[in-house]
Formats: C-alpha cells, structure tokens, sequence
C-alpha cells in the first residue's frame, strides 16, 4: 500500500518511475505500441503508458520490483537469466509480468499459446526464443518438475 | 517521455451521472474507456480535452447479459479480453469474439473496451502523427488544417474506419443504445457511422454509448477476416465482415457482407447481399459477391500496405469468408 | 599467441559453459540502471526542438518566447556551438545544433533545459524560427541527377558523398574465361535498428568543474573525443560513461546532438541535465541500413566457378556524413571472403538526401551485397542446373588465404555449415520438390570479427583491459566496452575466470567509463569479443604469472607445474598440497606489491595497402549458412517463414548459450528486414518520414518469429581468444536472401528487393501467370561517371597489396 500525490494528468507509467522511484517499468513508446511498460493491475497485463496514475487507486499494481519475493527472484526471472532470454533487458520486466500472468492463467501453455500471450511485447534482441523456452522451463518447475533445459537450446544442435 | 496536456479528470459511478458531468462541463470534455485510443491521441495533441470523464467505474457498463435466445446485450465498458472469452457471445456471436480477440495485442484488449473500439477515432497516417510531424506537412483537414493529403482535392477527409468490431456489428445487425442529459434512444448499428473521416459518426458528443445489442442468432451464421501485416498489434487494413441466415433447404435468406478498414465509415456491400440472397451459397456466387466487394473497397494511401493491393484483397478475402461461412453453414 | 588457445575443450572450466550473464539477474529483476533511470539532485529536463521543413536555411531564430516561460532555465542554438563533429574524420559535417541550415526534417535547431519536461515540451513550441526553403533531394537518382542544391559543400561533386572505384585483378580477363555471365539488378530498401530503448543521456559538471556524461552509447570513447572538440574542454576534463544500451544494433555508435547539447546545457545552467528522445526522436537519429541499389555482374565457369566479378553500389546516405564513407566501402569489401572470386572490380557511390543519416545496421554494408551475391548465385545454379549447396560448397575461398582485395582469411568453416544445415532440413528431399505455395531456399554469409582499423587513425591498441587483484581473492577487470546486450561484460569475466582458475561469479567488471576504464573503441563490428577477449586474455596471463611465481616459490614445485582451478593454486603433480586463490594473491602481493595488470589488443597489420583498403580487413571472418522453409499464399503474396536451420562458424564458443541468443537475435531481425521493415518517406509531401512509430514501422511480434535450429560450428581460429570469432551481426546476412530464395522455390518467382512484402510477390506471380519473367525488382542503376578505377595487381598475380601509382596507370594506357 502506498499513498502518494501527483498531478492529475501523470501516467501510472510517470507516477511510477517519477514519484516512486520504480525504474524498472521501462519504455519505448509511451503510446501503447511496444509493451515495454507493462504492469500488472488486479493481476491483468497492461500498458502503464496509458493508464493513468489515478485509475489504480484501490487496485493492486505489480511491477517488476514485486516480481521476485525479497530477493528470491521469481522462476521465471530465474529461467530468463539462465538462459539469456534478457538480452538488453529493457523489454523484460514487460515479458517477464506478461508471462507471469499466462503461468498463473494456465500452468501448461502450449508454445502457440505462449505466443499469443506474449504477442503485445515486442523484443528487438532475443528473436523470442529464449523467451519461449525461458516460460517453457519456468511453467515446467513451477508445476513441480525437476526440469533442466534440453541440450539444444544451450548448446544448439549437433 | 511523451506525456498527456493538462486536463480535468471525472470519475463518475452512474450513468446518469456521466451524462449529468457531460452536460456541465459541456464542449471539450471526452468520454474515455480503455483510453487506448484516447490518450495516445491526446499525447500526440490530436486530441485535447478540457475535461475527460472516465466510464471505468460505471459498474452497469460492464456487464454482459443475456441468453442465446433473446439476445446477448454488452455493457460498452465491457473489455475485449472479456468480449472476446465470454461463453455466450463466443456460442451465438463467434464473428463478434473472433474480432475481439483480433484487435491489437493481449495486453491492450485487457484496457480497451468493446464501446471505445466501436467508436474509434478515424485513422490516417497523416493524421496519427505527433505535432510536430503534423507541422511537417502544415497539418491536415481533420486536425488544424485544410488539406486532405490523402486527396488534396477533396472537401473531405478520408481517415480510415479501422474498427475490427464496428463492421461485424453492423453485419449480423447489432443495435446500440446511447444515453445522454436529455434522454436516451437505440439505434441500428450501420447507422452510427458516416462515410466522412471527421465526422465519423452519427452520434452527439455529448451522447453515451451505454450497451450493445446482438439479435437473436436464429438462423444465422457470421464471421470476420482481418487484413494486417502481424498477427499482433495492428489495426486492419481491410476486415470483411459477413453474415447469412440460411433457409432450411440451404438456400440464403440474408446475407449481408461489410467491409472495414478501406474508408471512413464501415461499407456495406449491398450488390453482395442481393446477389447472396434466394440460392445457396456456390461458388459462382461467392466470386460475383466477391467482386462487388471489389467494387466497393476504396482504399487510399493512408494505411499499411499499398492501396492497389488491399483493394485487390477485398475480393480475395470476401471469398474467403463467404466460403467459410458456407462450411458452416453445412453443419 | 599463447597457450590458452592450445587448450583442448574439454580442458576448459568457464569458457564453452552455459553460464548466466553476470548482469543477468540485474536485468531480470529491474535493478539494471539505463540512462533514464538516473535522477540527479537539481536536474534539469532538456528537450530539442527540431526541424520541421526537410532543406532550408535559417533565417532568424527568435527564443525569447521560450526563455520567458516560468521554469525554463536555458535555451541554445547552433551560435551557442558551432564547432562541427562526426563520427569519421573526413566528414565531419554534423552541428550539435545547425548553425545556418537545415537538412532534413528532425534536424536540431535549439536544446531547451527547464525544470520539468512538461515545461521544456512548451518551451521548445514557444520557440519560433524562420526558414527559407530550399529545394530537396528525394532519392539516390535525384541526388546523381540534380547537383544543386548542394546539401553539403563538400564532397565528390555536386551531391555525391563519395564515389569509390577498385579493380583487383584483370576483370575483363575474367569475364572472358567464364562460360555464363550473369548480370542482375537489386535494391535493399533502407531500415532502422529500432532498439526499445530510445537514446537518453545525463550531464553534470562536478564539484571539480569536470564534466560527467551518462549516455545510452556504444562508443564512449568516440564521444568522448565528440564532446572535447566541440565544447573545447581537455578530454581529461570529461568523462564519459557508457549506460546499459537498451538495444544498440549500431544505432547507438554516432556521437549524438543530445549528448552534446546537454552537456552545454549543464555547463551554462551549473546543473544536471537529462534528456530522453521521444521514439520519433529516434526514428530521426536513424544511421540505419542505408538503401542501396546494385548491379552485380558474374562470370562462371559450367561448374559455377566463379571467373570475375563486377560490383556496382549506389547508397542513398541522408543528410549526414556519419559512418557513410565506410559503409560505402563495405557494400563491395566483402564479396569476396566467402567463395573464390579471383578477379574483382568494385564501384560504389554515396548520395546525400534529405532524409534522416543513414549508417552502420548489424552487418554494416554487408547485408545489400550479400543479398544480391547470394540470390545470384542462386540463379547461377538454377542456369547451370546445379544444386545451389554443392555449388557452392565446391568454389569455398580457402582457408588462410589472402583474396583478391587483400583480405587475410583464416579459418574457414562454411562448408561444415552448409553441410549441417543441408543435412538437418531434408535439403535435398525438398529442394524443388515441395508442392506449390511451398518452398526452401539456402544463403550464406560471412562477417568480420571486428575491424581491422580504428576510425581514426593512430597506433594504439584496439582495447585494453586492467586487472586489478586484491589480497582477499577479488578480481576486478576493468575495460572501456560497453554491454549492449551481447554479453561482453560477462566475456571479460568468463575468460578471466578460466585463465586465473576462479569462478566468474567471483570477479567484478567495470566497462566502459572513461575515467576508470583502458579504452575500448566501442561496441561495434563485432569487435569486442575478439578484441578486449583478446585484451583480457593477456592481463589475465600477466596476472597468473605473477601469481605462478609467488605460487611456485612457496609449494617449491616448478613453474610450469603450477595450475589454477577451481579457486585454487596447485601443483598438478601434488594436487592436494595447494593454495587458496586469495592465498595465491597475498604470496604475489608479498612479492612484487599490489598486483595490477594490463592487456591490450591491436589487430594484426593488413596486407590491403591501397587507399581504401582499411575497410574490410579483420582478424578474422566468421561464416554462416541458412536454410529457409517458407508458406507462400499464391492468391495474396502473404509469405510465412516457419523455420530457419542456420549453422555458424563461431570459431569457438566463449559461451554457447549466448552465441545462441546472438544467432536467434539475427534471425529475427533479417527476417523483419526481409518481410516487413521500412524506412519510408514522402517525397511529394515535404519528404516527412511516413511511419516513425512503433505500431506502423513493422518490427515482428512473437506471432511472425520463425522457428530457429542453430548448429555451432567449432574451428578455433589462432586470432580469437580460445579460438573465438563473431557471431552478433553474421548471423543476420544468409537472411533476405535465403528467404528470397526458398521463395522462388515455393512460387517460381524472383522477388529481387528487400522487403520482399506481398504486394512484390503477388505482383511477380501475376506477371509470370501472363507469361512473362515473374520477377519483381528494380531494371537499372544510375548511369554515373565513376573516377579510374584504382587498380591493384592480385595476390596471384604477384600483387603485394598496393594499387599501380596513377601516373604508371595513364602510361600504361
């Protein structure tokens, strides 16, 4: 729970990089175009660029900072770093929540159903595939599995 | 950072209260939902509101009721995640869900509601551009200017319609209520839109779009096939909405084809419906609907792609979903 | 060079392991600070007004308006700094902000500093200027045929940048052996990098009245010279500190008028300063992919040997000079590292347009030429009816040669791509064999690992790394690279940790700040991993020695038995009786005082001595081959690409997960640049840029990325550190053309530009429906004057890298 005061016209987006200091809910557009600032609200993905900040009073919002508890990151925040799923890193804490919301919506999504989730952030390094196989793994653990990634996907194939 | 100007911000909880907020802050003042479409025009200066009045937390606009039987009504600020998963509208309307699911991206269909999309501004890439870029081009007629750069001969603007919903409801015969201070009425969704990129529709500004009305499915059968460049994010650049009710002995009794995203208002193919109309669906059929949709499509050079070739999409794309509807329609 | 090159893998403990990056978790969990992220005491907002007419001369500039606004503190204008700058010394042609004249619609005219940026946007509108407009041109044909107006006073004539004229060799000798001449015309059309991250930078003087800037640059060290010339401050007064590049791809390797303009600001207000450019911002800043139009002329022998080459380039360069010089150099440079051409002519020309500066894109030059060589030779095979794989296979340049334009080649492992990927996707059940609508097409390409020359010109290494050891077992590496994302920052570690014996996880990296780091020239031509690999490589051996000896003197065992592993010091004969690697430290610090070291790297002297022959050179080539299968729609043009097998010969893997990452990340955006992505602009409405956005510039989602099998190739090359070689920018060249290619395997038609969109295919399928070619693409090039060619004799011909002196050339004649 945080009360704070800001100017009626400031963006969740603003208000949460400016008035309280949480910079890592990034941005590319600021128009809706490229998903890098997605938050979550009540537990939905959205676009913090157009959100404004009076809009989530009374909600939960999630950031990228409450993404891991403490600092035990998240397993997805673990997969993404094992297997450089965060290249740059700057559209990642939008992945990152947009896929946390698929894995608590479905536990076992397909990769056509991964796509879809993820299909309002764009990523210019990774070409997504180590996002995928990063969610793949994640879900994997997350359901109890003592899952290791596969050889091609950390060595390639042979 | 591109940021919003200042504005004054009402969050009424009551219909009649928003129309009442309406009413006295008077001209200036915008309705937002979702504000997808509000707030990046009002960041780019497209759009700049005194007064913004938010219907988010107007609990009665959010609700989807209804059976198959009579209907299914939408409450306008019913988001597209939910338009497009809900049980009944995917049963009765699947052209209404399947058109849902494709606008935008996941995340903006979490924010953007089924009223604010069909009351979409008109898009042109003359006109969705920041201030600056608009000086560029000493602006346009639709904002600050008085040139259609689309035609610069026309007297009139030729923004783009780029609702992926606003041709399906007018294809299976949604109706709309709108509420305002001084009453409220219902009107036939094909009869919100007008054929003009700055007078886009039919309705008051100070008017509220409150709840959308699908008929009864019966008999009929419906579906909806975008056009863009990605299989996300992208507004359509040709959608073809079409809808049959079919006769027990296969024949077409109604058939009705629109296209979206080629002008400023949704076109309904009318030679389409005609020739539809009194024999079953064949090919033969289906090629001469198709190229009357062909016919009608006018896009310009104002979207993705270029206009030679979306309008040679519209025949290709009517066949294709006049096909399908056909395969439907069997079962 | 050393003996951490003869190591065999399996010897190996960090380099060839999938370990996270060092910056990993800081990525992943928001604490990665960016340039934005960075909020000083006092700072100011600044904010750029820019041109809004494409070419036209300042009149007047009235900023008063601004200045008078509560809360505005500072405005500039290009009187305020009229020292010009560029990225290469021979054009430096840009003003951080334009003094007299505008050249393209984005261009900066005044910087505004106030307290917010809600009141710096206000500002920066209040601010009036009067132009008068000059007339513009559009295009690489408009610049060749219209010499006034001049864009710029300098130049090889009119609006011609550069024009470039090389023969290697005797190419009409050539073209007379060869049994098919093929000759094709090609047009890539222009593209941006679009990194997420828009461009964003900090200043501050400090207390010692130095200047500090931050920024999200790939080139600290070239901004920092940047900044020195045209504020005239000793670069001692300046330091510069590179930010986490939110995406880079080369868009962030120009000294920037942002950069520049703030730290100005922050210098009259006494404040610190930030910017952020809006996207469109970015959009203007550009130095993409320049458009290049080419003709390509080959002969082959029935085999498919080539005999001679004849390449043409025209470059449309925008407004600016930027990389422009070098890219020109590039679109004809490497031709000729991939399959034996023995005799090659080059002509290359550079247009100003007043368009956003065009400049280095991942594969700098190289992307146009592949694609015009690749889909060539793919009609070659065709002609000559054989298997486009095999053909090429069977005329590979060879290993450690020196080709005809004088590029030293190392080791050369395409055929073992062309094979693994022929082998993995069913090449041959499927060439010519699928069904219509579906096809599979191969390309290759091959890249530098790094350039071979510095932009500037000077003696001094490449990139040096210090190594600082501390007597409780902490490393510190510190070195003037900058992570973009790639992973160099982890490089450094990874190849420290393997020769000092410690974990990665144990050292700690400081990059790319030009007060604490050795320089590095930049994140840029795929040059860190090689170069400051190379670079720690030695400062990591400087170390171990020292530590050797302390180590040796104490165990009283003989040097060379001494080992480091698993953060110990021991003798392999007398494993057990060792030494902490903290305990190894203290002994050498005993010993010789505090144990710091350096490394530097230079490449090794080019045997290309001809004027222009700076470009191209590199220690060492990587390679790549790719297979597309791809979906056409015959009805609508709409191609899908489902899967690309792509193999690359990266010399040696310093780490295969993010070699993985780099292949991946290539794919992706050759695929965009194949399909979809555009740089477009109004010619006939004030040349405004059509779509600078993220939703109309069309980057692919996750739902158009293809599915990718990577296969790594393992040579160690002697000039990598471990053997490496590059693998960030390769990867992406086999794209546009493998997919042009497996395209007219699904639909028999040529689609001979990029992007290869639907409206082209369907376009091409239409025409060869009526009968005719079934071919989509530009017929001619501009008829131009080119200057005598320079004519260097080949290596075969007993050449020694030098062109015939002019004089002996007219004589001759």
């Amino acid at each position: 729970m945080t009360e704070t005061a800001f100017l009626p016209h400031k963006t969740l987006l603003e208000l949460l990089r400016e008035d309280l200091a949480l910079t890592g809910t990034k941005h590319g557009c600021e128009l809706g175009e490229c998903g890098a600032c997605t938050v979550l609200v009540d537990g939905h993905p959205v676009l913090s660029c157009l959100v404004l900040g009076l809009d989530v009073e009374g909600h939960e919002v999630t950031t990228i900072e409450g993404m891991s508890q403490g600092a035990q990151m998240h397993p997805l925040q673990e997969t993404f770093a094992d297997l450089g799923a965060a290249q740059c890193g700057y559209c990642s804490p939008g992945f990152l929540l947009a896929a946390k919301e698929l894995l608590e919506r479905d536990p076992s999504p397909s990769r056509e159903q991964i796509k879809e989730a993820l299909a309002g952030n764009i990523c210019r390094c990774t070409g997504y595939v180590k996002i995928f196989e990063a969610v793949e793994l994640a879900a994997a653990r997350m359901r109890g599995e003592s899952a290791e990634p596969a050889r091609e996907i950390v060595y390639g194939y042979e | 950072m591109m940021r919003l100007p200042r504005f004054e911000y009402r969050v009424p909880t009551r219909v009649d209260e928003a129309v009442r907020m309406m009413a006295d802050a008077g001209p200036e003042t915008n309705f937002v939902a979702g504000g997808t479409d509000l707030y990046p025009n009002m960041k780019r200066r497209q759009q700049t509101p005194r007064t913004v009045i938010s219907i988010m937390r107007i609990r009665e606009m959010h609700e989807i009721r209804g059976d198959g039987g009579s209907g299914v009504i939408i409450g306008a600020g019913v988001v597209l995640r939910e338009v497009a998963a809900n049980a009944l509208i995917q049963a009765n309307h699947p052209a209404v869900a399947r058109a849902a699911v494709l606008i935008a991206t996941p995340l903006l269909r979490n924010m953007g509601t089924i009223g604010g999309n069909l009351l979409l501004d008109t898009r042109c890439n003359y006109y969705d551009q920041n201030f600056e870029w608009r000086k560029g081009v000493n602006f346009c007629l639709k904002k600050d200017g008085d040139v259609c750069w689309v035609a610069p001969g026309s007297t009139k603007c030729w923004a783009v319609q780029s609702s992926d919903l606003a041709p399906v409801m007018v294809a299976v015969g949604a109706k709309l209520k709108l509420i305002s201070a001084v009453g409220e009425r219902m009107i036939e969704a094909r009869d919100l839109y007008n054929d003009d990129g700055i007078n886009y529709l039919h309705k008051r500004p100070d008017e509220l779009l409150t709840e959308i009305h699908l008929p009864s499915r019966e008999r009929m059968q419906s579906t909806y096939h975008k056009l863009r460049r990605r299989g996300s994010f992208d507004f359509p650049v040709l959608g073809v909405a079409a809808s049959v009710e079919v006769n027990t002995d296969g024949s077409i009794e109604n058939a009705r084809v629109v296209l979206g995203g080629v002008a400023p208002a949704p076109i309904e193919v009318k030679e389409a419906s005609s020739l539809l109309a009194g024999a079953p669906l064949d090919d033969e059929r289906i090629a001469s609907a198709a190229e009357a949709c062909y016919d009608k499509a006018r896009p310009l050079d104002n979207t993705d792609f270029v206009m030679g070739w979306r309008k040679q999409m519209a025949r290709v794309y009517a066949v294709r979903a006049l096909e399908e509807l056909r395969e439907a329609s069997k079962l | 060079m050393n003996d951490a090159n003869g190591k065999k893998g399996g010897e190996l403990k960090v380099v060839g392991k999938p370990f996270r990056k060092v910056d990993a978790r800081s990525k992943c969990n928001g604490q990665t600070l960016f340039a934005d992220d960075i909020v000083l005491p006092r700072m100011l907002y600044a904010k750029l007004l820019r041109s809004h007419v494409p070419h036209a001369l300042i009149k007047r500039i009235d900023v008063s308006p601004a200045l008078n606004m509560p809360g505005v503190v500072a405005v500039l204008t290009g009187k305020d700094l009229p020292i010009p700058y560029g990225i290469l010394p021979v054009s430096q042609d840009e003003h951080a902000l334009c003094v007299n004249k505008v050249r393209f619609i984005g261009d900066p005219v005044a910087a505004v500093a106030a307290l917010d940026e809600d009141t710096a946007f206000d500002a920066m509108n209040a601010i009036s200027v009067e132009y008068e407009r000059l007339e513009t041109i559009a295009s690489i044909e408009e610049a060749v045929a219209k010499t006034e107006p001049r864009i710029h006073e300098y130049g090889d004539g009119g609006n011609i940048h550069k024009k470039v004229h090389l023969e290697f060799g005797d190419v009409q000798s050539g073209f007379e052996q060869a049994d098919l001449i093929r000759e094709d015309v090609f047009f890539y059309e222009g593209n941006t990098h679009l990194p997420l991250e828009q461009h964003a930078a900090v200043a501050r003087f400090d207390a010692d009245d130095k200047l500090t800037l931050w920024s999200s640059t790939q080139t600290p060290h070239y901004v920092h010279r940047a900044l020195a010339k045209v504020l005239e401050m000793p670069a001692s007064h300046i330091r510069v500190i590179a930010t986490p590049n939110g995406g880079g791809f080369g868009g962030k390797s120009d000294p920037f008028h942002h950069e520049i303009a703030i730290a100005a600001l922050a210098r009259i207000t006494g404040r610190p300063v930030k910017i952020t450019l809006t996207r469109e911002e970015v959009f203007y800043c550009h130095r993409g992919r320049h458009p290049v139009l080419m003709k390509i002329r080959t002969g082959v022998k029935k085999d498919g040997a080539i005999t001679a080459m004849d390449f043409q380039s025209f470059l449309d360069g925008g407004a600016y000079g930027s990389y422009g010089v070098a890219s020109t150099f590039y679109t004809g440079a490497l031709q000729t590292v991939s399959y034996d051409v023995p005799q090659y002519r080059f002509r290359g020309l550079r247009a100003f347009t007043n368009k956003p500066p065009c400049g280095p894109k991942r594969g700098h030059g190289t992307p146009q030429p592949r694609f015009a060589v690749e889909v060539q030779l793919d009609k070659i095979a065709e002609q000559l009816r054989l298997d486009p794989a095999e053909m090429r296979k069977q005329h590979l340049v060879r290993a450690n040669s020196i080709t005809a334009n004088y590029m030293r080649v190392g080791t050369v492992g395409l055929g073992a791509c062309i094979d693994r990927v022929v082998e993995a996707s069913g090449w041959r059940d499927k060439f010519r064999k699928l069904p219509y609508g579906r096809g599979i097409g191969l390309a290759c390409g091959a890249y530098l690992s790094g350039a071979g020359l510095p932009i500037y010109w000077n003696n001094m290494p490449h990139s040096g790394v210090q190594l600082r050891l501390d007597r409780q077992g902490g490393v510190c590496v510190m070195c003037g690279s900058i992570d973009i994302g790639q992973g160099s920052d982890s490089v450094l570690a990874y190849i420290v940790a393997e020769v000092l014996g410690i974990d990665p996880f144990d050292i700690r990296v400081i990059t790319a700040d030009t007060d604490l780091t050795p320089v590095d020239l930049g994140s840029y031509s795929s040059r860190v991993t090689l170069m400051t690999g190379n670079a720690a490589l030695q400062a990591a051996e400087r170390a171990r020695e020292l530590l050797t000896i302390a180590v040796a003197e104490k165990l009283s065992a003989p040097i060379e038995n001494i080992t480091f592993a698993d953060r110990r010091a021991f003798d392999v004969e007398h494993p057990d009786a060792g030494l902490s690697f903290a305990e190894a430290v203290q002994l050498a610090e005993a010993k010789f005082g505090t144990i710091g070291t350096v490394g530097s790297y230079t490449p090794p002297p080019s045997p290309a001595k001809f004027k222009g022959g700076g470009v191209g050179p590199s220690p060492a080539y990587s390679y790549s081959a790719a297979i597309a299968e791809v979906q056409v729609d015959p009805e609508t043009g709409i191609v899908v690409v489902e899967r690309v097998w792509l193999a690359h010969d990266v010399g040696r893997s310093i780490n295969p997960v993010l070699v993985l990452g780099q292949v991946e990340g290539s794919v992706y955006m050759g695929l965009g640049e194949a399909l979809m992505e555009e740089m477009s602009y109004r010619p006939r409405r004030n040349l405004v840029h059509k779509i600078p956005s993220m939703l109309e510039y069309k980057s692919p989602t996750t739902i158009e990325m293809c599915d990718v099998k990577t296969f790594l190739i393992e040579e160690p090359d002697s000039a990598g550190p471990f053997g490496a070689k590059e693998v960030g920018q390769g990867p992406l060249l086999p794209i546009p053309p493998v997919i042009a290619n497996a395209i007219y395997d699904a639909v028999g038609v040529r689609i001979d530009e990029v992007p290869a969109t639907p409206e082209k295919v369907l376009a091409a399928i239409r025409d060869k429906a009526k009968g005719k070619e079934g071919r989509y693409g530009p017929k001619v090039v501009p008829r131009v004057d080119w200057p005598e060619p320079l004519r260097v004799p080949t290596p075969a011909q007993g050449g020694d890298g030098r062109a015939i002196p002019r004089e002996a050339v007219h004589s001759r004649e």
